[in-house]
């Protein structure tokens, strides 16, 4: 009798989450995909507009990247394309 | 006549239909095949594509389909007495809506778990794909109208159930943030806030304080209003404009926000709604006091209004979008397509069954039930409260008082609304985009846009039409053009699946039948209420329910044409059924 009602729960309750858990997946992938797209972009070389926004975190990594690289022990940055120092 | 020998014939004879003719359709028209790969496997992918153990299809399937419509159509349409009524949903269930949601299941699984507007362009072609996209536009529209003025008209009808309703927007998204943070299963939080809106109802039922009664803040029914408008009509106006803000806003939420935890806190009422109905009504074991057809029905004739008064559970085209749409793609075994799409229709006649013997036992004599639906306008306007009062009078057989059964069947009611007012928001939304796209409009693709457009155009057609009752009784003069567009959409459903059973050489009758009877209806009803009801030369002209229901009538009239021409046309190839 209880083995009855847990199985029934255990329907009830995966009956309710089919959907969302639908839902939940699907918005997965969609970052899944979005991220594959971008590591062959970057592997083959395809150029895309990731990059012209990543400038926008320019001033928030800057710090950082400062900081990074002294802890690597290189007194100046070492990519030509920031230049921190 | 006693509703429990009426509600165990109807059973019945749901029951036989299922075990005899379902079968028989299965076998021998659709010809499912065990072995069939379908595309649950064929195109696995763990999110759309999933293999699903039937039962647990069967249950999401039910829980999509039934919801308000088939509770407000039977209420209506009893005003011509219960016999006509009940016929209409044993037998249109099933004979038409089995069929109809089986059909649309098997055609999808036979072609890849695509949508039935997809295969509107497959099988009849390009024309019929963008008629299927308006007459869904024209659905989704009319739904968001009638339901916004279904849960207006509760809230002033029965104001101890508002407060339950908004408690339930803060603990969704209170269960919303638990689960999606804290990675919690749904099931006891929900069951914890359902308990807390009961309880709040409980209260709500006893305590006027906290009924959030507008009609009684501007005065009582004789007060005075907004802008010159009576109590009741300004209670209307706030109803919905509050409704349609609140709609824009979930609607254009990410889903865990609110939505999905608000749907899961809904999901139950299902069971608690049968519950209460079946159970009340073994306990009670009340008389039928309605009479069997109502011979003062001067203003409007049942037939042909009657077969479009009650769509949803009797036959409903939205149920083809939710079996070609989701549960083809989930279906684990061909011949499981039986279960879940002629016993998900049964399931909706079921609920269908009950709000009918709800309403048709509430009143104490024939008398008094005549007079309550002294005419159509009466029976619109009404219906629903009837059947919550009907619905709370079966309850009392469960030891609960009438006041507070009241308050949660109001509430049921409500959710049920809400959760279909939510879909269809969203999918104008995207009807919209995909309009935007198709015809090169890039602003219609932008979700806000979108949107607007979607709820200024439902709030106008709630508010603008005049109802009998003054200004925001528009609403339920919409109703029967709701049913109408719904079963153009199913009958352009039967018309897919007739035209596929043709070009695979089989017997397409079963299918045929119904969507000749179904445009038949269709037709004749949109022509007597556009050309003697809603027409400028009328007493009772309206012009913007003119326009829709002109609409309406030519894209009958248009599906008409289409089928004839698809389903004489030689050319067609013929379809392999193992492609």
């Amino acid at each position: 009798m209880i083995d009855k009602m847990k199985q029934l729960i255990a329907y009830y309750e995966e009956v309710l989450s089919m959907p969302h858990r639908q839902e939940i997946a699907r918005e997965l992938r969609n970052e899944d995909d979005l991220f594959l797209l971008l590591l062959y972009s970057e592997m083959i070389g395809i150029p895309n507009p990731v990059y012209y926004y990543t400038l926008e975190l320019y001033p928030h990594m800057i710090e950082k990247f400062h900081d990074w690289h002294l802890r690597m022990g290189m007194d100046k940055s070492p990519l030509s394309g920031i230049r921190c120092c | 006549m006693n509703a429990i020998a009426l509600a165990a014939i109807g059973l019945f004879i749901f029951v036989i239909g299922y075990r005899f003719y379902s079968k028989f359709v299965a076998e021998k028209i659709y010809r499912l095949d065990p072995n069939y790969v379908t595309p649950a496997h064929r195109f696995k992918d763990g999110v759309d594509f999933v293999p699903t153990n039937k039962f647990v299809l069967w249950g999401h399937h039910f829980t999509s389909v039934a919801g308000a419509a088939p509770i407000l159509g039977p209420a209506i349409a009893v005003y011509w007495g219960w016999l006509p009524a009940v016929l209409w949903v044993v037998l249109g269930t099933v004979f038409a809506a089995g069929v109809h949601d089986f059909g649309t299941l098997v055609v999808s699984v036979r072609n890849k778990g695509q949508s039935m507007g997809t295969l509107a362009n497959k099988l009849v072609g390009q024309r019929a794909k963008i008629l299927f996209l308006f007459i869904i536009l024209i659905l989704v529209l009319m739904v968001n109208a009638v339901f916004a003025w279904v849960i207006a008209n509760l809230f002033v009808t029965f104001p101890s159930s508002v407060l339950p309703v908004f408690i339930q927007i803060p603990l969704a998204i209170w269960i919303g943030h638990a689960v999606y943070k804290k990675n919690a299963k749904m099931l006891v939080p929900s069951l914890i806030a359902l308990a807390v809106m009961y309880l709040v109802a409980v209260l709500a039922a006893e305590y006027q304080v906290l009924q959030i009664d507008l009609v009684r803040y501007f005065g009582g029914e004789d007060g005075a209003g907004l802008f010159g408008l009576g109590a009741i009509s300004s209670a209307f106006f706030i109803w919905i404009i509050v409704l349609m803000i609140y709609v824009y806003i979930a609607s254009t939420l990410p889903v865990w926000k609110l939505l999905q935890p608000r749907d899961f806190i809904n999901s139950h009422q299902l069971v608690v709604g049968l519950g209460i109905l079946y159970l009340g009504l073994l306990f009670t074991n009340p008389e039928v006091t309605a009479p069997i057809t109502n011979p003062d029905t001067n203003d409007v004739s049942w037939f042909p209004l009657l077969f479009i008064t009650i769509a949803c559970g009797a036959i409903s085209g939205f149920h083809g979008l939710v079996s070609s749409g989701t549960s083809s793609k989930q279906l684990n075994k061909e011949t499981d397509a039986r279960f879940v799409g002629y016993f998900g229709a049964v399931g909706e006649g079921v609920l269908a069954l009950i709000s009918i013997i709800a309403v048709i036992t509430f009143f104490p004599t024939a008398d008094a039930f005549k007079e309550a639906y002294n005419s159509f306008g009466a029976a619109s306007g009404g219906g629903l409260g009837n059947f919550v009062q009907g619905a709370s009078q079966l309850a009392t057989g469960l030891g609960i008082p009438a006041d507070i059964a009241a308050t949660i069947v109001s509430i049921i009611v409500v959710s049920f609304a809400a959760t279909t007012l939510d879909t269809s928001v969203r999918l104008m939304r995207y009807i919209i985009s995909e309009l935007g796209t198709e015809y090169k409009v890039p602003a219609l693709e932008k979700t806000h846009v979108a949107t607007t457009i979607a709820v200024v155009s439902s709030a106008a057609l709630v508010l603008i039409p005049e109802g009998p009752n003054g200004f925001g009784s528009g609403g339920y003069l919409l109703w029967p053009l709701f049913g109408t567009s719904n079963q153009l959409l199913a009958g352009i459903n039967l018309l897919l699946i007739s035209v596929w059973l043709k070009r695979l050489g089989r017997n397409y009758l079963i299918t045929l039948i119904p969507m000749i009877f179904l445009m038949f209806m269709t037709l004749y009803a949109m022509i007597i209420q556009v050309f003697t009801q809603w027409a400028f030369w009328n007493e009772s002209s309206s012009t913007l329910l003119f326009v829709f229901g002109a609409i309406i009538l030519g894209f009958a009239l248009w599906i008409s044409i289409t089928a004839l021409s698809a389903l004489l046309n030689k050319n067609l190839p013929k379809l392999d059924p193992n492609e």
